[in-house]
């Protein structure tokens, strides 16, 4: 099972959690990215390439799935506008064990962030800005080359 | 060729996406933003630092000396930053 999913729509854990947990696997390992709120940020928008994200995302799935034997995997991303403490992404994967669910749930969130076409801006007291792209996540991304 | 920008790309420039003939000595990405640039201030703003510019043909990534010959669709953006 391979869902992909980007939308303004908030994410629900529990539907997304249960689609990836039919699948039937042992274990279940998933990543979920929420809009910080200890740093004054009050707005957050994500901006996309509308199907460009849609197949960078499916391609870095079926990938994940070839690697590790998932059985199934769901990367469901939040665009337009959130608050902080709001879901922006969640990650799910499902492998007969836990090494493979985890190591592929990294893999897909380390990698859509080097990927996957999104672009996040701000918004604090002072303005808004486009948030920088950060050295550290190239270096988490390539850790699975 | 039809030409899309996002995040402050799209800002500076002023449009979300353009068609464009570009010439034929137009043969990279690269030389495509080069030629953009000419188009108005706000291309030029957007396009003064090629470090911060990143790019899609046909909606793949691509560096900037990739080739945009045959290209239907050209994407000039900045480092992503989703997740």
């Amino acid at each position: 099972m391979i869902r992909v999913r980007v939308s303004p729509e908030p994410i629900d854990m529990a539907t997304e959690l249960a689609g990836v947990e039919a699948a039937g696997a042992g274990g279940v390992a998933s990543f979920t990215g929420i809009v910080r709120a200890d740093d004054g940020v009050e707005l957050l928008e994500l901006e996309h390439y509308p199907g460009a994200t849609e197949a960078a995302l499916t391609r870095l799935t079926e990938e994940a799935i070839a690697r590790w034997g998932l059985l199934a995997a769901s990367v469901v991303h939040r665009v337009g506008s959130m608050l902080p403490g709001e879901r922006i992404v969640l990650v799910a994967t499902a492998a007969p064990h836990r090494t493979a669910a985890l190591d592929a749930c990294a893999f897909l969130i380390d990698r859509l962030k080097t990927d996957a076409p999104f672009w996040k801006r701000e918004t604090r007291a002072g303005g808004r800005r486009w948030v920088d792209a950060r050295d550290a996540d190239d270096a988490a991304a390539r850790r699975w080359d | 060729m039809r030409v899309l920008y996002f995040a402050w790309v799209r800002e500076a420039v002023g449009v979300d996406e353009e068609q464009v003939a570009p010439p034929a000595e137009v043969v990279t990405v690269a030389d495509l933003v080069a030629w953009l640039s000419g188009r108005s201030e706000g291309h030029a703003r957007a396009f003064a630092d090629r470090s911060r510019l990143r790019a899609a043909v046909d909606q793949a990534f691509v560096p900037l000396d990739a080739s945009v010959e045959g290209a239907t669709e050209v994407a000039i953006f900045p480092p992503v930053t989703g997740g």
